[in-house]
């Protein structure tokens, strides 16, 4: 069957017949790929130029279309060893790199301005106490104001914008009482300089921009690495459809080119890549990623099928009913456009403080004018005093005191495989206490692994290497287990049976028992593991049945233990079947579980826990979980999660290990308690500073070294998260168990209307 | 003090140029790949025995 692969929805055309693409690479690890890929692709003609952005690990080519098209080029890149899928990114991804550029500029303009700032600041504070001219201090006051105002008003836009939005939505956020600080404290300056004062304000107002900005763009960079990470991952699970127009030809179509009416072929081992309804063909469906059931589901002629779920064994004609969107997933869309709704109404800690602090700061400054007035002062001298207070209490710290812990804490994940989606997660998952698990690929690893026991070595290595050659989702497992990593030469797949190759000149096949011819004898040994699937090999006279298997993440056992140590209610929220998630639920000692839930059921049942007052971190990958990982307080997603799911969590943990979960806990409850040390020692400052401020006798040097001491504790404060750390890997527990022994009881009482499946609780 | 006159344009100067030049690394894209420059540099298929 003929096939062509349109992949005109990705390719940007140029002028004069050129043509760029950009690809997400896989497997790109050191500086020989990049000369491999890049070269290799340059070599070809009509290929204009290739780079390979290494640390993103996608790929720009750029082409004249008269000479070459866009599928021979991934096809020369597979000749070259490397997959490779054509990428269009997001908005949101777009957006973000153009926040993180004009904040780059914005900081870099914030930068260049403090140094000066301090040099001129620094001299005058000098010349103060030894024999600087009025004139030469002037000069100074002048060339600071200079700098100052036009690197504030580039480097400030950030602020300004987000205070002007808050302002205009009559709410208050952190930024208002920067924006309001920072002007004043410039306008201030320069009536100062006019009239000849000792003292200006500039650098104490350019400082604050620079920390600030500082802070921020390290957030976002941490944030876009997040996007990167899911983004990459996205199109190499390679989103393609075949579509079959009405002459039966055959068209490699991106998914996003789908509509409804469409036909498409999905064979075995492929992703049904929209929902649909069946109309030729025989086949089970792995709807593992859809719904958490691990047994493969039959279909046949007009059965429905979701997208994201697994072909197994024969291929089907499907039309389309939606594409992109469908039944099942707009059932998800409106789940987690609900739920979100619903968590938005959350206030964020600093949030919360600036509300507080806002208004009794200005308030002060306000009683301070009037003080000053009735105490008979002139107009001039009241004013200055009181936007001296604003000045003095201007919240540098209180600014610092929470994103400073934030960056740190956010490193700190990075470094345990926890990647952060949202800023303030941090925050929502120090206060969890019940935690909630999905099964299939959160509990148990995401990919079903070989079972090696029993199976000679070489025999093992040579399966593999075939199973290089084969498409099969379990074929996929056996695959990863190569140590050589290039297929057999001449390999074929037969559709629906399995691959053979010559391997020294002898035929082996791979795949299912009859395929290869394996003895009853052997089959038999299958009854040993009920919940394994196999696939069969056979090469000369040599034959195997290798059984592969969901399997738990290799230190789940003690991360349960370690989490219960901590005092957390666990408990295991699954859409897969009870005799699946029973055992699984035994083996980690988690007395509550439900099986066979459905997202609104998944959801129902989180309502509960938080209407008895928990807080619920919400673990899980399955598109089944998105809903429920937004209706939670906070919530986790391995990396090898669905799209949606994953834009829905907190939080993206990579590897295959379950310790991140813990960690994220552990970290962010440390977190917390350092940014509420962080607001203390913010409060203990100004409640000294502003008896000062207010009795008029700030001078610059006060409020500099006020102002750099406060924020240079808080920084230091937030640093204490590393060290921290450093004695949790070394068994020491920093973070005391709290006390929640009275949350202990049971909720599947409350919870069991809802479950469909007949749930024995488990001893 | 006169030397001031010409000093502090100077060190203006100076900070300025520093400034444009993160300002152009930034624009030309000098930032968008920062683990592929330092492996880059490690082939030497250029060099000619």
């Amino acid at each position: 069957m003929a096939e062509a692969l349109d992949l005109s929805s990705f390719v940007e055309h140029g002028s004069a017949g050129a043509a760029r693409m950009t690809l997400a690479v896989d497997g790109v690890s050191c500086a020989g790929c990049i000369r491999k890929i890049e070269n290799g692709l340059t070599k070809l003609p009509g290929v204009i130029d290739a780079r390979l952005n290494f640390t993103q690990h996608r790929l720009v080519v750029a082409w004249r279309e008269a000479e070459i098209e866009a599928p021979a080029i991934i096809k020369a890149l597979e000749g070259i060893g490397y997959r490779a899928y054509p990428f269009a990114p997001e908005r949101v991804e777009a957006d973000e790199s153009r926040q993180a550029k004009l904040l780059l500029r914005c900081l870099a303009v914030a930068g260049f301005a403090a140094m000066n700032v301090m040099l001129l600041s620094i001299s005058v504070w000098s010349g103060n106490v030894s024999d600087m001219t009025q004139e030469t201090r002037d000069l100074f006051h002048w060339l600071s104001a200079l700098i100052a105002l036009p690197a504030a008003a580039y480097a400030g836009q950030p602020f300004l914008h987000s205070a002007w939005r808050a302002l205009r939505a009559r709410e208050l956020n952190m930024d208002v009482p920067i924006s309001v600080g920072v002007v004043l404290a410039l306008g201030l300056s320069v009536y100062e300089t006019a009239t000849h004062a000792v003292h200006a304000y500039f650098d104490s107002a350019i400082m604050l921009l620079f920390f600030l900005l500082c802070g921020r763009y390290l957030d976002l960079a941490m944030r876009r690495k997040t996007r990167l990470f899911a983004g990459n991952l996205a199109s190499l699970k390679a989103e393609f459809a075949h579509r079959l127009d009405a002459a039966g030809e055959l068209t490699r179509v991106p998914v996003t080119a789908l509509a409804p009416g469409n036909r498409i072929l999905v064979r075995p081992g492929e992703v049904v890549p929209a929902d649909g309804a069946v109309l030729s063909g025989n086949s089970e469906i792995d709807e593992s990623l859809v719904t958490g059931e691990t047994v493969p589901r039959a279909v046949g002629g007009g059965a429905t099928v979701y997208a994201g779920s697994i072909n197994c064994s024969g291929a089907l004609t499907v039309m389309v009913t939606a594409a992109g969107t469908g039944t099942l997933v707009d059932e998800v869309e409106r789940l987690l456009q609900k739920a979100t709704e619903a968590k938005s109404r959350t206030v964020r800690l600093a949030d919360r403080a600036a509300r507080l602090y806002a208004p009794l700061v200005h308030a002060t400054a306000a009683l301070t004018l009037i003080g000053w007035l009735i105490a008979g002062n002139s107009f001039h001298d009241a004013i200055v005093t009181a936007i001296a207070v604003l000045i003095i209490t201007c919240p540098c710290a209180l600014a610092l005191a929470i994103p400073a812990v934030q960056v740190v804490a956010a490193g700190q994940l990075f470094r345990s495989g926890v990647i952060l989606n949202s800023g303030d997660a941090v925050e929502r998952l120090a206060e969890v206490d019940t935690v909630v698990f999905d099964k299939t690929g959160t509990l148990t690893l995401p990919d079903p692994a070989v079972d090696a026991s029993g199976i000679d070595p070489d025999l093992l290595e040579r399966a593999a290497r075939l199973a290089l050659s084969s498409r099969h989702p379990l074929a996929a497992a056996l695959a990863r287990r190569a140590r050589r990593r290039l297929p057999y030469p001449g390999a074929v797949e037969e559709p629906g049976q399995g691959v053979r190759a010559l391997i020294d000149g002898v035929e082996a096949r791979l795949g299912s028992a009859v395929f290869c011819g394996v003895g009853d004898g052997e089959a038999e040994s299958m009854s040993r593991h009920t919940e394994a699937s196999y696939i069969g090999f056979a090469h000369g006279g040599r034959t195997a049945m290798i059984p592969i298997r969901q399997s738990l993440r290799p230190d789940a056992v003690a991360v349960i233990q370690a989490l219960k140590a901590r005092g957390l209610n666990l408990m295991v929220l699954s859409g897969d079947r009870s005799e699946a998630v029973g055992p699984v639920a035994a083996r980690l000692e988690i007395r509550e579980w439900l099986a066979g839930l459905t997202p609104a059921e998944k959801i129902a049942v989180i309502d509960l826990l938080k209407a008895q007052g928990r807080r619920v971190l919400m673990v899980g990958d399955g598109l089944n979980d998105a809903p429920a990982l937004a209706a939670a307080h906070a919530s986790l997603s391995p990396i090898s999660a669905a799209h949606l799911t994953q834009a829905q969590a907190d939080a993206l943990f990579l590897g295959e290990h379950l310790a991140p979960v813990l960690r994220a806990v552990v970290v962010s409850r440390q977190a917390r308690s350092l940014m509420r040390q962080n607001l203390a020692i913010t409060a203990i400052y100004n409640t000294l500073a502003v008896p000062i401020a207010v009795g008029g006798l700030v001078t610059p040097l006060i409020a500099a070294v006020a102002m750099s001491s406060s924020s240079i504790l808080v920084t230091l404060n937030a640093l204490r998260a590393r060290f921290g750390m450093r004695r949790e890997r070394n068994g020491e527990s920093i973070v005391p168990a709290p006390m929640l022994v009275s949350a202990n009881e049971p909720a599947g009482d409350s919870i069991a209307p809802l479950v469909r499946a007949s749930v024995e609780p488990v001893t | 003090m006169n030397v001031l006159i010409y000093l502090v344009p100077m060190a203006l100067l100076l900070g300025l140029t520093g400034l444009a030049g993160f300002l152009w690394s930034l624009k030309s894209g000098q930032y968008e790949d920062l683990d592929g420059a330092a492996v880059r540099i490690l082939p030497d298929d250029d060099l000619t025995t």
